[in-house]
């Protein structure tokens, strides 16, 4: 009867990390494929795949949080959706719910102008660079944690989100001077 | 600049609500996924107190029927995986069916 109780605890704990985690992982799906039928498909699987491992998973966490466990799973899940499918990230972040929202002021259009532009050139960044930034933002993870799911170390992580703000920077001054 | 561009964005990268009708379907599909495996479990350590030589069977249905009821309620997996899970779940039952046969010889000696 043991086995049982291990399973319905098991089973609790994931229950939990789903409820605090489907926004989470739905966010990056969306923004790393760009739309949302295969946000949703992602995600699915990202959570099955999750369930099959989630003992082991909560053994070795050691108490750490496994929100970058979860988005490590999507992240290598939609890498293999790209290689299955032979084709490139189409992500049309102008779709972002955001750029939905009605403004009415001219500072407002203005501002979304800006968004706009900022998301164009996310869409242009090197994939590393992106995902980091997709994290940091939509997500809120720390330093620690995108390095723990993209497989880094802490340093590493500051310096690729270092350089992709850069790189974003960079590409915004070009385009305003043109 | 920089302080600009992390402000926008954040006013870009807005978290992304998952759709009802996805939160409903894997809840569901979770749910089910985990009531299975719990009748599957319970029902292999019945048989599991009853004749410790079948131990090996049941803990391979128990993976089986957890898997295969993801496969199933988790909709949309892709046929490949299921496929490619099956053959790995197909393997893992029959090297424990055969340590469950071994020591069935053994014990009849």
């Amino acid at each position: 009867m043991a086995a049982t109780a291990d399973k319905e605890r098991l089973d609790r704990d994931f229950s939990e990390l789903y409820r605090a985690h489907l926004r989470d992982v739905y966010s990056y799906a969306y923004y790393r494929v760009g739309n949302h039928h295969d946000a949703e498909d992602l995600t699915e699987q990202t959570f099955l795949q999750a369930y099959r491992h989630f003992e082991r998973a909560q053994r070795e966490s050691d108490g750490r949080p496994l929100r970058p466990w979860l988005i490590r799973i999507a992240h290598n899940l939609a890498a293999n959706f790209y290689r299955d499918r032979s084709r490139r990230p189409m992500t049309q972040l102008e779709d972002a719910s955001v750029l939905h929202e009605p403004h009415g002021t001219e500072q407002l259009v203005e501002e979304r102008e800006e968004v706009k532009e900022v998301l164009e050139g996310v869409s242009k960044l090197p994939d590393d660079r992106r995902e980091a930034l997709i994290m940091r933002f939509a997500l809120g993870m720390d330093n620690r944690e995108i390095a723990r799911a993209l497989g880094r170390s802490e340093g590493a992580t500051k310096v690729l989100i270092h350089r992709a703000i850069k790189q974003l920077e960079d590409s915004i001054r070009e385009d305003s001077d043109e | 600049m920089s302080d600009r561009v992390e402000q926008l964005l954040r006013s870009a990268l807005v978290p992304i609500e998952p759709p009802e009708a996805l939160s409903d379907r894997l809840e569901r599909g979770l749910s089910e996924l985990t009531e299975v495996a719990a009748a599957e479990l319970a029902d292999w350590e019945l048989s599991a107190m009853r004749d410790p030589r079948n131990w090996g069977r049941p803990v391979a249905a128990v993976v089986v029927g957890s898997v295969a009821a993801g496969g199933l309620v988790l909709v949309r997996a892709r046929q490949q995986q299921k496929k490619r899970n099956a053959t790995g779940l197909q393997a893992l039952e029959k090297s424990i069916r055969g340590v469950a046969d071994d020591i069935e010889k053994r014990l009849k000696r």
